[in-house]
């Protein structure tokens, strides 16, 4: 026996048919089914297997706290597994798979497990494998992980897109049941902007599955009228199938919105979800209650349900639970699906209450035993029977389906996720959310409030009470209610007297009564330790159903009120967040901004090969036709670079034009060297310090006029740097004339340097170029082509060569690197990338990040001379003069070099002494950067090592832990090629 | 964390347009006592309640702003531009 579509009703559009399958079977629903709906309409029960013990499970309720009904939905990169089958709404086509099962649903090996349950209880696996601890990892780590979580997530990547974004309201209102749509409707109808959301694909929450009737017309009709009008004021936004996850500061709400997720093939230009991000002034809870389960042996054999969930079926999906069904109640709610199923013709076997004098008037065909409780239900994958005891003794029934009624836990877990926290209400017999929380009203039954009537009136006068707050005056909502069953909190149920099957707590984990037992008895009886000692609460449903029925079990054991035992905290998100939606657009190519230089195409037409550097993307190496490796071209480029000529991209660096009639002294403070005495059209090499005295970046800067100055800084710290000297300006001396810019896009900047380079350029520049016009350092505006081009050139060098930066315009760059490379050409010119930079600069033993690494300072680098004297203030000047920077254990700079020309090493690998045990007691510094040199034909590099300069000469070991890699070595000075060739260095 | 910072030049925007530096300390004299220094650069106070903080509306209007915010409840309870009052002891 089994569940079955009835005939008539519901809100499902029987004209269609809708097909799809489950465990590859095939089956056939209806427009307005969720996949959980149409199952019981197909009569199948059996979803899916427990976690621990296998057991069959079935469908136990008909919203989001759904913890057994856990399926695969889709296939290859769309596989979704753990989707709520009471969530997914049915579509054609739509393909589900049952979970945690072998080698079948029906015929599951894991369900032996059952057998062992005496050792499987709470704790299992902290007293299971404790020792021994090899076994950890080999044995008990892949045995856990095996048996741990149900469904599995595909390897395959989602072709779906997602997207983020922000959304503004007066009022945001969570839920659209009774409360839910008054109170929209009555900040809707006083203009205020509002914004409802709900998690369900239509709109009116427990009306859509009510048979009462409101203002004379069906519960679901009533809501459609409220709908109707919402969408008509254009103030009011409705987000349907948006589950609103979380309540976070200034009243920002996180909500999900499953935009496709009911449709077989997602539309490309549409996301699948949405995350909105929804900043409210204020925001009304109207998210209503979550039925409790009862507590008897086999609660969890498929055919018992919650209630509410029941009524759902009933009324809104048109499935009969059953041929014979049976209500447990605590309370008068299980009277209206008493009264929705005898009226739709199902036979109802009996109502077991638990109150000897039920408060209610019942006047149906059902048999009513009172002070009458389940003590065990029986059957393997479907419900056969329940055993009742009454009146002292104990009588069996022959059921198909069971109703459990065990009152209402609202729903409070948004109020709870700022920290305030739950309260018990003995009178309501729950926990309700903290009072006067600023920003955030609850309204209808998540404060307990019961009925129909009672929900519609809340909703509304709540919204006017906001409304007015906000100054808005709106009217009153008033409607009739007919057949509205108030069903008064009653205590619940909780002896466990003669129950002997397994009482499930916690259906997701299979946490039954006796594991909380167990745990109070082993000292984890605080509900945070149970909670983890038991996993109750925990996995995807989050302890919807199973923390009311576990606090009150602690309690009992306590012997204290469920206000002593408390409430775990409740944390975003309140239902389960893909990844995807989390990460919107920000994946593959999109996941980070790509920064190009405007020398890119150039670059790239050239051959080069392209390294990540942070967002940019530099130009690495120019291999050649015939080269083999890229060792090979890097070396082409650094001879070619000193032997004749070579143009580099060196746009990324930073690029800011200060100016202001106080901009010298302001570069004066910023930079540890002098700056005020700067000659207009001269650049200088600058450090930039910290405030405690170590580096924080270096860079060129030049005075373009008296109050015009042009500053470079290192690609890495560009942004950093910006950010320092506008603190700087704004905050510590508001009182200077200065003022800055990034002009880091605006041009384009290309490094010119070997022998050749005055020659090169002088084609293109208009000016004269002799060294005794354009001598070292010197920095102007000049013009190019004969006129039809500015630009400003700077006769700086990064490689110790004869050197010059151009910059131009950026929408020139590229037309300028080709005239440079077309005049260059006879002159032997190459394009060079940033790894023979690299070891350009390493042969000069200039340094770079890799060097200035936060932790030193100018005279660690043998920059100590370059500090002022003079100035009575710089950025880091006071934490400079500390005693113990100047102590000679510092590491400081100097070159590195193999004793065999043919060995190399890796920047970061450690200096010992010769003979010396890698320890940390015996580390003498470590290599900071390391290259091969074509013109010493050796690895080179430099290094950060106690003593510096002292040490020149010593050998020493170079040891690289990572690759178990000693290599014999000597140090040197930094600077490996002392004798400039053709030009001067800076 | 506030979701939302008020800037006074560009009203309430999101937080993730603003960079947080750290405590508003002012800095002091360059011929300060060394302790002073030591206790500028190195030292802070973690109160529970307001503090005051300088935070770059970096992906705005670039002023560097004080904000004061709680750090018990996390509330932000002014904002201010950094430069309107002195930095700098005397």
């Amino acid at each position: 026996m089994s569940s079955y579509r009835l005939s008539a009703g519901g809100l499902i559009d029987r004209a269609t048919s809708l097909s799809f399958t489950f465990d590859g079977r095939d089956y056939a629903g209806h427009d307005g089914d969720t996949l959980a709906s149409a199952l019981l309409a197909n009569g199948r029960r059996l979803v899916g297997r427990s976690f621990k013990y296998h057991r069959p499970r079935g469908i136990v309720a008909a919203g989001s706290a759904e913890p057994n009904a856990l399926v695969t939905i889709g296939r290859g990169g769309r596989t979704e597994p753990n989707t709520r089958a009471t969530m997914q709404e049915l579509y054609a086509g739509l393909e589900a798979r049952s979970q945690n099962r072998w080698p079948s649903l029906d015929f599951d090996l894991g369900s032996l497990n059952g057998l062992f349950s005496p050792f499987l209880g709470a704790g299992f696996y902290y007293k299971t494998f404790m020792w021994p601890g090899a076994l950890w990892e080999k044995l008990y780590e892949p045995l856990i992980r095996r048996a741990a979580g149900l469904g599995q997530a595909t390897r395959e990547a989602d072709p779906d897109r997602y997207e983020k974004t922000w959304a503004h309201c007066d009022l945001l209102v969570v839920g659209s049941g009774p409360a839910g749509l008054t109170a929209a409707l009555t900040a809707g109808r006083a203009g205020l902007r509002v914004i409802l959301a709900d998690e369900q694909f239509a709109f009116g929450g427990s009306l859509l599955s009510e048979s009462a009737r409101i203002d004379g017309m069906a519960a679901p009709d009533y809501a459609a009228r409220c709908v109707e009008e919402l969408r008509s004021l254009p103030s009011v936004r409705l987000l349907s199938r948006t589950t609103v996850i979380g309540w976070y500061d200034s009243n920002v709400f996180g909500a999900v919105e499953r935009a496709q997720k009911h449709v077989a093939m997602p539309k490309g230009h549409r996301p699948l979800e949405r995350f909105w991000r929804i900043a409210a002034k204020h925001a009304l809870l109207a998210t209503g209650a979550e039925e409790r389960p009862l507590l008897f042996g086999g609660n969890d054999i498929p055919g018992v349900m919650l209630a509410g969930a029941m009524r759902s079926y009933l009324n809104r999906y048109g499935v009969a639970p059953g041929r014979r069904v049976a209500i447990a109640t605590t309370n008068d709610s299980g009277y209206a699906l008493a009264r929705d199923l005898e009226r739709a013709g199902v036979d109802l076997v009996a109502i077991i209450d638990s109150r000897t004098q039920p408060t209610i008037s019942y006047h149906g065909r059902a048999r009513v035993m009172s002070g009458a409780r389940v003590t065990d239900a029986r059957g393997g994958k479907s419900l056969s029977g329940l055993t009742v005891a009454v009146g002292g003794r104990s009588e069996t029934l022959a059921v198909d389906a069971l109703a459990m009624a065990g009152g209402f836990s609202p729903i409070i877990h948004l109020a709870c996720h700022r920290g305030g926290k739950p309260v018990w209400a003995e009178e309501k017999h729950a926990f309700l959310a903290p009072q006067d929380l600023d920003g955030v009203t609850l309204a209808g039954s998540v404060t307990g409030a019961a009925g129909i009537a009672a929900c519609l009136a809340d909703g509304a006068a709540q919204a006017r009470t906001v409304a007015a707050a906000l100054g808005k005056k709106a009217a009153h909502i008033r409607a009739d209610v007919e057949d509205d069953v108030v069903a008064a909190p009653q205590p619940p149920l909780f002896s466990l007297s003669g129950v002997k099957g397994k009482a499930f707590v916690d259906f997701q984990n299979d946490v039954h009564v006796a594991d909380l037992g167990l745990a109070v008895r082993e000292g984890f009886g605080h509900v945070e330790l149970a909670k983890r000692y038991t996993t109750t609460g925990m996995a995807t449903d989050q302890g919807k159903l199973s923390n009311a029925n576990a606090i009150s079990l602690l309690a009992q054991a306590h012997g204290v009120s469920p206000a002593e035992v408390g409430t775990t905290t409740f944390r975003p998100f309140y239902t389960p967040v893909s990844f995807g939606a989390l990460t919107g657009a920000a994946r593959g190519k999109h996941f980070q901004p790509v920064r190009k230089s405007p020398l890119h195409e150039w670059a790239a037409k050239n051959g080069a090969v392209f390294v990540e550097a942070g967002l940019w993307y530099r130009s690495s190496w120019f291999p050649r036709t015939g080269e083999t490796g890229w060792r090979e071209s890097v070396d082409r480029e650094v001879l070619t670079v000193r032997a004749a000529a070579g143009l580099c991209d060196v746009s990324t660096l930073g690029k800011i034009e200060i100016s202001g009639r106080d901009a010298a002294t302001f570069l004066d403070r910023v930079y540890c060297n002098g700056f005020a005495k700067l000659p207009v059209g001269k650049a200088r090499y600058g450090l930039m310090l910290r405030e405690d005295g170590m580096i924080y970046d270096d860079g060129t800067t030049s005075r373009l006029s008296e109050n015009r100055y042009f500053m470079t800084t290192t690609t890495a710290y560009a942004a950093g740097v910006m950010s320092h000297l506008e603190f700087c300006a704004q905050v510590l001396w508001p009182d200077l004339d200065v003022q800055m810019a990034s002009v880091t896009d605006q041009w384009a900047q290309l490094a010119i340097a070997g022998p050749q380079s005055r020659a090169i350029l002088q084609k293109i520049v208009d000016e004269e170029l002799s060294e005794e016009a354009f001598g070292f350092l010197a920095a102007r505006e000049v013009s190019l082509f004969g006129g039809r081009l500015n630009g400003l050139l700077f006769r700086i060098s990064f490689s110790g060569e004869l050197a010059y930066e151009l910059a131009v315009p950026a929408g020139y760059g590229e037309s300028v690197a080709d005239a440079l490379m077309a005049v260059g050409e006879a002159h032997g010119i190459c394009a060079y990338g940033v790894e023979a930079l690299n070891v350009l600069r390493i042969e000069k033993g200039f340094v770079t990040h890799s060097e200035i690494n936060g932790t030193v300072t100018p005279a660690d680098i043998g920059l100590g001379r370059m500090v002022s004297r003079t100035k009575t203030d710089f950025i880091g000047k006071a934490m400079l003069a500390r005693e113990g920077l100047s102590d000679p254990v510092r590491l400081k700079l100097v070159g590195v070099m193999p004793l065999d020309p043919a060995a190399s090493f890796q920047p970061g690998s450690h200096i010992l002494r010769e003979g010396e045990e890698a320890t940390l007691e015996n580390d003498q510094g470590y290599a900071t950067s390391a290259g091969y040199s074509p013109h010493l034909k050796s690895t080179i590099g430099l290094a950060l090592v106690v003593g510096g300069a002292e040490r020149h000469g010593e050998q020493v070991m170079i040891w690289n832990n990572l690759r178990q890699q000693y290599t014999p070595g000597r140090i040197c000075d930094p600077v490996f090629l002392s004798a400039a060739k053709g030009g001067q260095g800076a | 964390m506030a979701s939302l910072i008020s800037c006074p030049h560009c009203g309430i925007r999101p937080k993730e347009e603003y960079a947080i530096k750290g405590a508003a300390l002012p800095r002091p004299a360059p011929d300060a006592p060394r302790s002073v220094w030591f206790d500028h650069v190195f030292l802070r106070d973690n109160p529970r309640g307001p503090y005051e903080e300088y935070w770059h509306h970096a992906g705005g209007c670039r002023r560097w702003l004080i904000v004061t915010r709680d750090t018990a409840t996390h509330e932000v309870l002014a904002c201010r531009d950094a430069g309107a009052e002195p930095a700098v002891t005397a």
